[in-house]
């Protein structure tokens, strides 16, 4: 892969640019926030102006604080979600291409039926029956994005596995976790990164769509799509819900950009194959 | 007096000259080999003749058919010359045919358009070519798919499609390169056979120097953009005056020059 | 109880990445006819699996139906909790009660939700049309302006009209469906009064006879032309919102799938024929990139099923998305089997119509 060249795009460089700004804003949010983001102690619905950027909610509180207090909940907990989907589904997929046979099916098919399923509607399920709280909403996310993963991982396994050095590497009898990690893990990681980068926005929207339901964060926490929600209600006072859904939409905006800059780095079959896979 | 002149043609990719001045000359019912390792630029000389360089490819030169020079020619016209008056083979076809299209569409497409033939006509003289380059059962052959085919049976499609519109010149790149040893030597007679009985100027394309004593009548030896020798094959494969020629044909496995 | 028991070596056939040409053992019927055969038990046994996984989801997780349903007075109360579970067969054994259920689905009974007091099925047959229609036209509208856009951001590569493409196409794919139907219908609706509000017709005016469901068609089978009209204004935007998302999506693969095919020797043959580039476009280029493209269109009909559910809740659209999110988060677990069957079902069919397509597009599927 070559990075320095993909990071030259000025695609990935806006995409750069405005993730690092919403991983300061999240860090800094403490320092930055004008206002408690839970306190509603301000006149009610005024709309954007100087004083409050982005207005208030029909609580009092501040939204521009809000938002910013969001990113410290949105940010860390969609990066930790698309960590364990790539851990999970990745340990799975690798297993399923190296070890083949009934370990292969076993998982394979049980990634088909997830796949099945709409995600939204799965996710919506999975969340409701384990109780609405954000916690459950990232289980719930994890249960529909680890076969993503799988699916990728096992064929990139299933090209690397047969390749001269692993196959000597068998003959020299290195054991199969030796193998794994020594010759299949660093082929893998460079496509399996890119999927990663581009399923941070997936996983995003995925995670603050289950809180705009009402399956994920609970009220008054500044979870964006719960933020959205609130909006829904006020709907005449139009900011309350523009400003989290614009935080959604461009912190989604920067992965994807950087993401699909970083595929096109890729060779073109394997970033066919994660462009289907990563639907 | 030649059909077709390739005069001072250049060609570069990205700012790496591919070409440094090619000079070439067709006649009608000679075969002319153009040899050369890989990278030497055989294959960019055919494709310039029919604007089918890659994206980003310049040029310059001169390529004449009659009185007009390819090069210059405006998109619509040279649209007519590709395919009506000269065609192409290409190496391999297994890729160069489309795998979705039947063999009677992909021979008759360019019949109708260039000549305005109708369907049942532009079928007729389908069958007939098919026919010409010995595909057994040509009536069958003809609604059949590429993938249905041998490599050299699909081979003969392809030269059947490039002979559809009666072209004056053939350019062949690699012809049997793909093939199996055993179906070359038929494919490279049917070739020699067609530029004889249809009078076609042929620019046989090929590395091989073996299928180009078999069929060629002037042979021309390519090199780092250039072409470093030309002469009657004879003369060339037998007696070469450029110590490259001499090395490639000291190269070739089992024959002593 | 796990879905794995499904056996798998049908299974693999109809799910495992497709590549044309791929036939299966000789036979004596035609290769398009075992072709669908394998495709259509494969379906049906991914169907199985299907009911399975709703079962499992519903029950095995620490939700409980009856505090969801029942008041807290009543909760209090065992006798009532026990005739409340008694009724709705929670008190069996779950292998048991998966039975009863697979029973009932293959006699039509889908049993009875616990939120509407109907047959589930009949809040199907009342539902799902109203998705259908809107994630119909929505694939529609993606099918035809994506691949159009990505054939234009192909042909026209690394120019300014590729590059505005492939960024307006990055922006369609991370808006959040639910946030831009909030912003559609505050703009359109609210402020502009250009487009009309939520549900699926005027409200002043009664729904077409019954006969698909699907308003646009039922209101234009029976004449009534100003119901008609009233339908598609009512489904445009919601369609619209919808299909943003995959509209960048199949923008972005077309693009790429064009590409792809534009670099195949056959479409320089092709070229070294002398066809006009409008028909190699047509006939050489879009044919090749049409079986990739109708693969990721499939999985994406499964994400606009996903965006129902959000459009649905701002549009107010009576449609089986707004009905899931009821019954999922009242745990009516009769309710929640019924979508899940159902959304299954759809990804059987569409998988069943991208298969078909592909031996129509592609003679080496349908041909040996």
């Amino acid at each position: 892969m070559k990075l320095p060249q993909a990071w030259r795009q000025p695609l990935a460089i806006v995409g750069g640019v405005i993730a690092l700004a919403w991983i300061v804003i999240a860090l800094a949010a403490p320092l930055l926030a004008p206002h408690d983001p839970l306190a509603q102690d301000l006149p009610r619905l005024t709309s954007p102006g100087p004083g409050h950027w982005f207005g208030t909610d029909q609580l009092g509180r501040d939204i521009l604080s809000r938002v910013m207090y969001g990113a410290r909940l949105s940010i860390p907990l969609t990066l930790l979600l698309v960590v364990l989907s790539v851990l999970i589904g990745g340990l799975l997929g690798a297993c399923a291409g190296y070890f083949g046979k009934w370990i292969d099916e076993t998982i394979m098919r049980f990634a088909d039926l997830v796949f099945a399923f709409p995600t939204v509607i799965l996710a919506m399920v999975v969340a409701a029956a384990l109780g609405a709280s954000l916690t459950n909403a990232v289980l719930a996310v994890l249960v529909v994005a680890w076969p993503a993963y799988a699916r990728v991982t096992r064929g990139l396994v299933l090209g690397v596995r047969e390749r001269e050095f692993v196959v000597s590497g068998r003959l020299l009898g290195f054991s199969a976790w030796r193998s794994l990690r020594v010759d299949v893990l660093p082929n893998i990681t460079g496509p399996i990164l890119v999927l990663a980068t581009l399923d941070i926005g997936t996983a995003l929207l995925l995670l603050s769509g289950l809180s705009f339901l009402g399956l994920g964060a609970k009220p008054p926490s500044p979870e964006w799509g719960a933020m959205v929600a609130s909006g829904v209600e006020v709907f005449d006072s139009w900011w309350v819900a523009t400003f989290p859904g614009l935080a959604i939409l461009t912190v989604v905006l920067a992965f994807n950009f950087l993401g699909d800059t970083l595929r096109d780095a890729l060779d073109p079959r394997t970033a066919r194959a994660i462009k289907e896979r990563a639907l | 007096m030649s059909l077709l002149a390739i005069s001072d043609l250049k060609v570069s990719i990205g700012g790496k000259e591919i070409l440094r001045g090619v000079d070439l000359d067709l006649r009608s019912g000679r075969v002319h080999g153009l040899a050369g390792e890989s990278g030497s630029g055989k294959t960019m000389t055919g494709l310039a003749v029919l604007g089918l360089l890659p994206h980003g490819a310049r040029v310059s030169g001169r390529v004449t058919l009659g009185e007009r020079d390819l090069l210059t020619l405006p998109p619509k016209e040279l649209n007519a010359v590709r395919g009506g008056e000269i065609a192409m083979i290409f190496q391999d076809p297994a890729t160069s045919l489309h795998p979705m299209l039947s063999v009677g569409r992909q021979i008759t497409e360019h019949m109708r358009h260039h000549l305005g033939l109708g369907r049942k006509q532009a079928r007729a003289r389908a069958v007939e070519l098919l026919g010409q380059v010995r595909i057994p059962a040509p009536e069958a052959a003809i609604d059949r798919y590429p993938h249905q085919f041998s490599g050299g049976m699909r081979q003969r499609v392809a030269i059947a499609i490039a002979l559809a519109c009666s072209p004056k010149v053939l350019i062949a790149d690699e012809p049997t390169t793909a093939l199996d040893v055993t179906v070359q030597a038929g494919v490279l007679r049917l070739l020699r056979g067609l530029c004889d009985d249809l009078d076609l100027a042929v620019l046989l394309v090929t590395h091989d120097l073996g299928v180009m004593s078999a069929v060629a009548d002037e042979v021309s030896v390519m090199r780092e953009g250039l072409v470093v020798e030309t002469g009657p094959r004879g003369q060339v494969l037998r007696d070469p005056s450029h110590p490259y020629t001499r090395a490639l044909l000291e190269s070739l496995p089992g024959e002593t020059s | 109880m796990s879905p794995t028991s499904v056996p798998s070596k049908d299974l693999k056939a109809g799910t495992a990445p497709r590549k044309p040409g791929r036939t299966g053992r000789a036979g004596h019927r035609s290769p398009l006819v075992r072709f669908l055969v394998r495709r259509v038990l494969t379906a049906l046994l991914l169907a199985v699996g299907i009911t399975l996984v709703t079962f499992v989801l519903t029950n095995l997780v620490p939700g409980d139906p009856v505090s969801a349903n029942l008041g807290q007075q009543a909760l209090g109360d065992p006798a009532i909790v026990a005739q409340w579970r008694a009724e709705h067969g929670l008190d069996k054994p779950l292998p048991e009660q998966y039975l009863l259920h697979l029973k009932g689905v293959v006699q039509g009974d889908l049993g009875m939700s616990q939120q509407s007091h109907r047959p589930v099925l009949d809040d199907l047959a009342e539902f799902v049309p109203a998705t259908l229609e809107l994630a119909g036209v929505a694939i529609l509208i993606s099918l035809v302006s994506g691949v159009a856009f990505g054939v234009i951001a192909a042909l026209r590569r690394d120019r300014l009209s590729d590059h505005l493409l492939r960024v307006l196409s990055l922006i369609g794919i991370s808006v959040p469906t639910f946030w831009l139907a909030l912003m559609a219908f505050y703009v359109f609706f609210y402020r502009l009064q250009i487009t009309p509000g939520s549900g699926r017709i005027d409200p002043s005016m009664s729904p077409p006879p019954h006969v698909t469901g699907l308003y646009t068609i039922d209101s234009a089978l029976s004449g009534q032309w100003d119901v008609f009209s009233s339908a598609v204004g009512h489904l445009l935007t919601p369609a619209l919102v919808l299909a943003l998302y995959t509209i960048g999506l199949l923008t972005r693969f077309t693009r790429s799938a064009v590409l792809e095919v534009l670099g195949q020797d056959y479409v320089r043959a092709a070229r070294a024929k002398g066809l006009p580039p409008r028909v190699i476009l047509l006939r050489y280029v879009l044919r090749s990139a049409l079986v990739p493209i109708i693969t990721v269109a499939g999985l994406a009909f499964g994400s606009l099923l996903s965006g129902t559910v959000l459009v649905e809740a701002i549009f107010a659209w009576p449609g089986v998305g707004q009905y899931a999110y009821k019954s999922a988060t009242t745990l009516d677990l009769p309710a929640v089997m019924g979508v899940g069957l159902v959304v299954g079902g759809v990804y059987l069919v569409i998988n069943l119509i991208v298969d078909v397509l592909y031996g129509v597009i592609d003679p080496r599927v349908r041909l040996q």
